[in-house]
């Protein structure tokens, strides 16, 4: 291998490719770009949680200065468009399938929550679309709305869509139930805990946008958006939505910044300005500002549990019995059904052998924006619940917390949970003593009196999370309800030149595919790393692709290219055979050179690609000319990221402000391509669930359900003076399951961040409860009304 | 409308534009300068950061015209005669951006910072940096990457 390629092979901290136009302004979001006789679109927005339509007049908008049309739900309708759809159905446990209201992309006769899309205007400019969207004139019956999770399923409560009597999409159940209440009548002890798992706002930085076109000469929509999966936006409009035939709609997800799940999803806006491209005659651009990606992102989160874990005399875990109700929104998102259910109850079994589990969820409609998928979901939901009654049970007992949870690991692998889940390889014990060392587990109590003698509350908190990333096997979630399956595609192009293009079904959007996809292809191929170009986001190139969420694009986007290149290698030596008048047996390729083994014959990579694509030598052979090969992965297993993070917070009684003294994480990603980027991936994971447990909360009054939290001056985004350096450490069990071993990293941060650090809160405040987010006011409040952990026992 | 005349990466620019336009919108769709980003409506963000006479300013707090006659960088005019800026440089080096979006407001932000403050510590850094916000990389890159480009530039 060449020096140059060793310092970027798998396992090196590359420096990043795609970071050169980012650096100097020359990135291409989907803002950044202009169309030829573009008009502008602005979405008139529903200023009430729950309305009637009486009527819409849009007499004065379609006069306004400079524009060209407005769009009702009328409109929509009558081109017989169909709605935006949820692709998981989920099955309640009378075995009737969840109640599903209709989503119009543009709202018909009732809307059902705050920013809810009323109508759409198209002007010639931005500004003039804006002006004449205020001069439509809607006649609103204003009705009482469902908005508090907790009461929104009484019988008294107003109804989201009449088809869910009570609020109540799904009643659905997972474990075995028999099973666990006996676990629970034979139990020593029973500890209990009322948790709410706080709703989220996602805030990529780049608010969504989208730009449609229509060709009148070919009839092709193309459709530029802020996408995470972008030939899943195709097919759902397509195929769903009615928008266009898939094979005459393009869809190209360029720069996206930014994503955390929120941009995974189908949206009236998207939609619409593909749609209405074609009415108009000319591109539709919109770009979404801050208020309304607050008002109509899909949000995350927002359950209220109740959770009861059962003990024997030892502190062993005998069982857990969960009831959960999990909002939905007003309507259902893309993936919204799958994350409370399959992505949360699955996973309840944390790194603990637990012998019997039964977990109930209630999906529920309230009048406020759909929730769905937002890093991590449903995962950090599972893991904040088993994380904070594990560390309350260890307090309950007496028992120090990092030595319960030792005694309940999964030692033996493959272990079968009782909630689907066959957890494939770990070590959670290695991950649990390299962070307590990191963390200098010992020194604790020292630093809790030196703290003391400032006048400072010192607490510590653990998390010994599992998550289930890879996503998915597609048989597996296909028999549970998803209406897709979750393999990955890649194809890899070489060029007579010797250089390679990669077609990836993954979507970059932060996560730095351009790079590490390339050092994978770089180290098998033995070629510079400049020489990989990366192609992902435009269905015009990439055959097909799932997407970026799940943390899967690692596990499964990079399997494909791993199957691809077996591919391209095994071509390659026959052609390498046949020029040298060789065996295929006897081939080696190595450091990008064919030799014949045993003799001094050989052939470079570039001069091979040529050979391929001249194919001169071909004759009397049945090589076909080129080299390029396709591969699809769909994976066998999830693959199961493991780890433990340990948090040390410092409170100001005075204040009730919680600073983070110390933060450790150490993780089991399996193989890491590129130490550098995984590392990036978990501060930024740690830092939105640092977000999620002291600062972040999207909140609505419980009246009107206007959401109260609609800006960066009311919504609590972490800034860089609330977070600490995070020290991280890795150890690696290989996932079995794919060629490279990889586990993925993109959401662990998040999913075990927020019981840590409010299991330090409650170890600093010694009380057994506190909320999320665990604000100065809140922290304060549990300060004045404290009861000591020992007086509640 | 009003001609609203500016220096904007060393080349003189005017524009007739809506009286109400802001700084950011001259820059990104009059110029066509799309490095600078907009990611919040109430001057929170701090993507849209440019200098103005040399000082770091939110572009989307000032009307176009009020920078009339003045001396405008954004994040393209930064690099010099081919050469990334330090800060640039440092970015990349520590893997101080992911999506990129918020970084041309990090990077003219952090360029005012250490020109300031030339004695950086990651306590000033990280309270500097209040006025920009990343979603991405939980700012512990960003503060390396901004120590690193203050030492390199002492």
């Amino acid at each position: 291998m060449t020096a140059e390629i060793s310092e970027t092979g798998i396992g090196k901290p590359a420096r990043r490719k795609e970071d050169f136009r980012f650096i100097t302004g020359n990135g291409h979001y989907t803002d950044d770009i202009n169309r030829p006789h573009q008009t502008h679109a602005s979405f008139l927005r529903s200023p009430h949680a729950h309305a009637r339509i009486r009527s819409i007049d849009i007499s004065d908008a379609e006069k306004a200065e400079g524009v060209l049309a407005v769009f009702t739900g009328q409109d929509i309708a009558r081109d017989e468009l169909g709605g935006l759809i949820c692709g998981w159905t989920v099955t309640s446990k009378d075995g009737e399938p969840m109640k599903v209201g209709p989503h119009p992309v543009l709202a018909l006769d009732t809307v059902r929550y705050v920013g809810d899309h009323v109508a759409m205007v198209v002007a010639e400019t931005r500004e003039q679309a804006e002006a004449a969207a205020e001069l439509i004139d809607v006649d609103y019956d204003a009705l009482p709305a469902a908005v508090s999770l907790a009461s929104c399923q009484n019988g008294d409560a107003p109804q989201v869509h009449p088809e869910a009597p009570r609020n109540t999409c799904f009643e659905w159940e997972l474990g075995n139930k028999a099973e666990t209440e006996a676990a629970f009548s034979k139990a020593a002890r029973i500890v209990s805990l009322d948790l709410e798992n706080n709703r989220l706002i996602p805030n990529a930085m780049e608010p969504r946008a989208a730009i449609g076109e229509f060709d009148k000469g070919t009839g092709d929509y193309t459709l530029w958006t802020t996408s995470q999966n972008p030939h899943v936006a195709r097919l759902v409009l397509s195929a769903f939505v009615g928008v266009a035939p898939e094979h005459k709609l393009r869809v190209i997800a360029p720069d996206v910044g930014g994503g955390f799940g929120s941009k995974i999803f189908i949206y009236s806006e998207e939609t619409a300005c593909a749609w209405a491209s074609a009415k108009v005659g000319r591109p539709i651009k919109w770009t979404g500002n801050r208020s309304e990606a607050f008002l109509s992102d899909a949000h995350g989160r927002d359950h209220l549990s109740k959770a009861e874990l059962a003990l024997d005399a030892d502190g062993k875990m005998l069982g857990l019995r969960v009831k959960t109700v999990a909002n939905l929104g007003a309507y259902l998102s893309t993936f919204s059904a799958a994350v409370p259910t399959y992505l949360y109850g699955t996973l309840l079994s944390g790194q603990y052998d637990l012998p019997a589990i039964h977990v109930e969820v209630d999906g529920v409609y309230t009048h406020t924006a759909p929730v769905d998928a937002y890093r991590g979901a449903g995962r950090p939901e599972a893991t904040y619940l088993i994380e904070r009654i594990a560390e309350t049970a260890a307090r309950e007992i007496g028992m120090d917390p990092a030595e319960f949870r030792r005694k309940n690991f999964v030692r033996e692998f493959p272990h079968q949970t009782p909630v689907i889940m066959n957890y494939d390889i770990g070590n959670y014990e290695a991950s649990l003593d390299a962070a307590l060392e990191a963390i200098d587990y010992k020194g604790f109590p020292a630093r809790r009196a030196e703290a003391e003698s400032r006048g400072k509350l010192r607490g510590i908190g653990f998390s010994t999370y599992i998550e289930a990333c890879g996503l998915a096997p597609s048989a597996a979630v296909g028999s549970l309800g998803a209406g897709v399956g979750l393999w990955e595609s890649a194809e890899v192009r070489v060029n007579p030149t010797g250089n390679i293009d990669v077609l990836t079904g993954s979507h970059s959007h932060g996560q730095g595919h351009e790079t590490t996809f390339a050092q994978l292809v770089s180290s098998r191929l033995g070629v510079p790393l400049d020489d990989v170009e990366i192609v992902h986001g435009d269905t015009d190139k990439v055959q097909f692709g799932m997407g970026t969420y799940g943390s899967r694009s690692g596990a499964v986007g990079m399997s494909a290219i791993s199957r691809a290149l077996d591919k391209i290698e095994a071509k390659a030596k026959k052609i390498a055979a046949h020029l040298m008048e060789a065996a295929v047996e006897d081939i080696v390729f190595e450091n990008g050179t064919f030799t014949v083994q045993g003799t001094d014959k050989s052939m470079a990579w570039a001069e091979l690609s040529l050979a391929a694509y001249t194919a001169h030598g071909f004759a009397g052979s049945d090589l076909e000319p080129g080299l390029k090969e396709g591969a699809f992965y769909d994976p066998t297993n999830f693959t199961f990221p493991a780890g433990c993070h340990i948090c040390e917070v410092e409170i100001d009684p005075d204040t009730g402000v919680t600073k983070i003294a110390n933060f450790v994480a150490v993780d089991d990603f399996g193989t890491i391509i590129n130490p550098m980027i995984v590392e990036g991936q978990v501060h930024g994971g740690i830092a939105q669930g640092v977000g999620q447990a002291l600062l972040e909360h999207g909140v609505y009054d419980p009246e009107s359900g206007q959401l109260v939290t609609g800006s960066y001056m009311d919504y609590c985004m972490p800034r860089a003076d609330d977070l600490p350096s995070f020290r991280l450490g890795f150890t690696t069990t290989e996932c079995p399951s794919n060629p490279l071993g990889m586990k993925g990293c993109g959401e662990a941060g998040a999913i075990a961040s927020p019981p840590a650090i409010i299991n330090a809160v409650t170890d600093a405040l010694n009380i057994r409860e506190i909320a999320m987010p665990a604000t100065p006011a809140r922290v304060w409040a549990a300060l004045q009304a404290r009861q000591p952990r020992a007086a509640a026992e | 409308m009003s001609v609203v005349a500016m220096t904007v990466n060393g080349k003189s620019v005017s524009a007739d534009v809506e009286p109400r336009t802001l700084l950011v919108t001259y820059i990104r769709d009059t110029l066509g300068l799309t490095g600078t980003h907009i990611g919040c409506d109430t001057s929170q963000c701090g993507a849209c950061v440019v200098h103005v006479d040399g000082k770091a300013v939110k572009s989307c707090t000032m009307l176009a015209a009020q920078a009339e006659g003045a001396e405008v960088t954004t994040v393209e005019g930064l690099a010099q005669d081919g050469e990334l800026h330090p800060v640039q440089k440092a970015f990349r080096e520590h893997h101080g951006l992911q999506c990129g979006y918020c970084t041309p407001g990090m990077i003219m932000t952090a360029v005012d910072l250490i020109r300031r403050k030339p004695d950086l510590d990651e306590e000033t850094v990280r309270e500097q940096l209040e006025g920009n916000i990343c979603r991405c990389t939980g700012y512990h890159n960003i503060v390396k990457a901004i120590l690193a480009a203050s030492n390199e530039m002492r």
